[in-house]
C-alpha cells in the first residue's frame, strides 16, 4: 500500500486555499505537507519578532490550521509535517494548538528544534542575526514515532518534510541510502508547490485549468520508487515536461545534490508515463550524507526602496532611462547618500541587461531602485517619484500606487557546521 | 531556428548564482543541445550579467542539461536591486539562442 504525501504550500506567501483544495480532493490522504522557509525567509521572521514578540514564525500557518480544522473533526486522517515553526516553533505550536481547542480538535503536536547555531558560526563578515541549520528527517520520523499527528519544525531541508514520514513509516533507517534518495527526489518534487505540476511550465499555455493547478502529491512506496500526481479533478498537468522541469530546478552537479540525510544522483533516475497525470520516477542512487549541516545566516544591511513609473511617448525606453538618473540625482542632490542605485526599462531587456529591443519602444515601465543605510536618503527618494509626472518628460504615468514602501535589507551567508556541535530535539506537546 | 523549437527550461537561484535546465524535446534535440549549447555559449550569451563562470552538467537519462551560471546574479536574493533578482527567466531568455539544425 503506497504511501499519499502532498505538498500544499511551496513557500511563506504561497496560495492559502491550497491546503484545503487537496484535503477536500483527496479523503485518503496520509500526510500534508507545508514548506514555508525560503534562504531569507527567517530573517524576515526576526525583524518581525523585533517588532513583536509574539512573531518569529509563519502566522499564515495559524490560519491554515484552522481552516484544516473541520476535516479533522469530520474524521480526516491526514498527518501534517511543517517548517512553518521558522524561529519559533514552540510558540506556533501553541498557537496551532489553541485555534484546534476552538474547534474541539484534540491533536499531539511534536516540536523539531534545535536548528537555531547563532554564536557558533566563526567565519561570518557581518555580525548575525540568524544562523540556522538545516536539520534532516530524523527528528521529524522520531516526533512521528512518539505520535506526533502534527509535527512544527524551524529550519529543516525542504525535502525531509517528505523523507521523514517514509522513514516512519516504512521502517526505514540513515542507512538505507537508495531508498532515502528516492524519497527526496520525491521531497524535490514536491517542495515548490506547483511547480511540478504545471506551474512555472515552459508550455503554461498548454496546461489545462490554470486557475484550478492542483497542487502535487507522491504516492510513496516502501523501495523509494514513487509515482507523483495531483488531486483528482484538480487543474494542471502532471506529465514528463512539468516534471523535468522541476526535478532540474535550483540544482548544482546533477550527481551529486546534498542534504543532511543523502547524497543523491539524478544521472540514474528513470521517468515515465502511469496513465494520466501520473510520473513514475524509480532508480535513485543514494551515499552517505556529509558530517556537516548546511546553515543559512542571515544579516541586516540597510534598507532599499524600488519605484516604478509607467511611459507611453516616442522613444520611451530613452526617456525612462534619463528619468531614471534625474531621479537619483534629485536625491544625491539635497545631500543624501545611497550606496547602491539601479534604473531598469520594463519592456526594453530589463531583465537580461543585454538583450534589448532594437526599436524605439514607445510603451515601457521604469523601474529605478536604490539602497542605502541611512533610510532618511531613501525617505527622500520615495518623494521624489511622482513628481516626476509634472516635472519630467510628458508621457509619464502609473504613479499611482503611492510612494514605493521602503524596506529592510537582508544579506545571506551560508556556512557549515559539524553535527556533532548541533543537537535537534523533539517535543511532545 | 530557436532553442525554444527544440528544447523547454526552468531556471533558479542559489545564493548568488543561478541555475538553467535545458530539456531537449526528443533524442536528435538532444545530440543538438550537446553539440552547440556548450557552457561557453551559455556564459557568452549572459555576459551583459556577469558571470564569473559557466558549468555544463549532461543528464542524457532526460535529455537534459544544466547549466550552472556562478555569481551571475550578482549580489543574490535580498540585497540585489536587480527586478529578477532569482533568476527567474534566464531559462526563458536562453530559449531564444539562435540553433543551426
Amino acid at each position: 500500500m503506497s504511501l499519499r504525501i502532498g505538498n500544499a504550500q511551496g513557500f511563506w506567501g504561497d496560495r492559502p486555499a491550497a491546503p484545503v483544495e487537496m484535503v477536500s480532493r483527496m479523503p485518503d490522504l496520509d500526510y500534508l505537507t507545508l514548506e514555508y522557509l525560503a534562504e531569507l525567509s527567517l530573517s524576515i521572521m526576526a525583524a518581525q519578532r523585533a517588532a513583536d514578540s509574539s512573531l518569529g514564525y509563519a502566522r499564515d500557518l495559524v490560519g491554515t490550521i484552522d481552516r484544516l480544522a473541520p476535516f479533522w473533526k469530520d474524521g480526516a486522517r491526514f498527518k501534517l509535517v511543517t517548517n512553518g515553526g521558522g524561529l519559533e516553533p514552540r510558540a506556533c505550536a501553541l498557537a496551532c494548538r489553541e485555534v484546534l481547542a476552538r474547534h474541539g480538535v484534540r491533536k499531539t503536536i511534536g516540536i523539531v528544534s534545535g536548528d537555531n547555531v547563532l554564536g557558533r558560526i566563526h567565519d561570518a563578515p557581518h555580525p548575525l542575526d540568524t544562523a540556522n541549520a538545516y536539520l534532516g528527517a530524523a527528528p521529524v520520523a522520531e516526533a512521528l514515532a512518539l505520535g506526533a499527528d502534527i509535527v512544527i519544525t524551524g529550519r529543516i531541508a525542504d525535502p525531509s518534510l517528505v523523507v521523514g514520514p517514509c522513514m516512519h513509516e516504512f521502517g526505514w533507517s540513515l542507512d538505507d541510502l537508495d531508498r532515502l534518495a528516492g524519497a527526496t527526489i520525491a521531497g524535490h518534487l514536491l517542495e515548490c508547490g506547483a511547480q511540478s505540476t504545471g506551474g512555472m511550465s515552459t508550455h503554461w499555455m498548454e496546461i489545462p485549468d490554470p486557475a484550478g493547478n492542483g497542487y502535487p502529491v507522491a504516492e510513496m512506496e516502501a523501495d523509494g520508487s514513487f509515482v507523483l500526481t495531483k488531486p483528482p479533478g484538480s487543474g494542471g498537468e502532471v506529465s514528463l515536461r512539468t516534471v523535468k522541469e522541476q526535478l532540474l530546478y535550483e540544482i548544482g552537479d546533477p550527481d551529486h545534490l546534498v542534504t543532511p540525510d543523502v547524497i543523491v544522483s539524478f544521472l540514474s533516475l528513470a521517468l515515465a508515463g502511469d496513465g494520466p497525470d501520473r510520473i513514475r520516477v524509480t532508480g535513485a542512487k543514494g551515499k552517505p550524507a556529509p558530517d556537516a549541516y548546511k546553515v543559512s545566516c542571515s544579516y541586516s544591511d540597510g534598507f532599499r526602496c524600488d519605484a516604478m513609473l509607467a511611459l507611453h511617448t516616442h522613444d520611451a525606453a530613452a526617456k525612462a532611462r534619463r528619468l531614471g538618473e534625474v531621479i537619483l540625482d534629485r536625491v544625491r542632490a539635497q545631500g543624501f547618500r545611497l550606496d547602491r542605485t539601479r534604473i531598469e526599462v520594463i519592456g526594453d531587456g530589463a531583465c537580461t541587461d543585454g538583450l534589448p529591443s532594437s526599436v524605439p519602444l514607445s510603451e515601457v515601465v521604469l523601474r529605478v531602485s536604490a539602497a542605502a543605510h541611512d533610510r532618511r536618503a531613501l525617505e527622500c527618494f520615495s518623494r521624489e517619484i511622482a513628481p516626476t509626472v509634472g516635472n519630467g518628460p510628458a508621457g509619464v504615468t502609473g504613479y499611482a500606487t503611492g510612494r514605493p514602501k521602503i524596506r529592510p535589507v537582508f544579506g545571506y551567508h551560508p556556512a557549515f557546521i559539524a553535527k556533532h556541535e548541533v543537537s535537534p530535539t523533539v517535543e511532545i506537546l | 531556428m530557436k532553442l525554444r523549437d527544440i528544447a523547454h527550461a526552468r531556471s533558479g537561484d542559489k545564493g548568488d548564482s543561478a541555475n538553467i535546465g535545458l530539456i531537449a524535446f526528443d533524442e536528435y534535440a538532444y545530440r543538438i543541445l550537446c553539440e552547440q549549447v556548450t557552457a561557453e555559449r551559455v556564459g557568452q550569451f549572459f555576459r551583459a550579467l556577469g558571470p564569473r563562470g559557466s558549468t555544463r552538467y549532461e543528464l542524457p537519462n532526460l535529455l537534459a542539461l544544466n547549466f550552472v551560471l556562478d555569481g551571475v546574479l550578482a549580489e543574490g536574493g535580498s540585497r540585489s536591486l536587480r527586478l529578477d533578482a532569482q533568476g527567474k527567466v534566464l531559462g526563458q531568455a536562453l530559449l531564444e539562442m539562435e540553433i543551426d539544425a
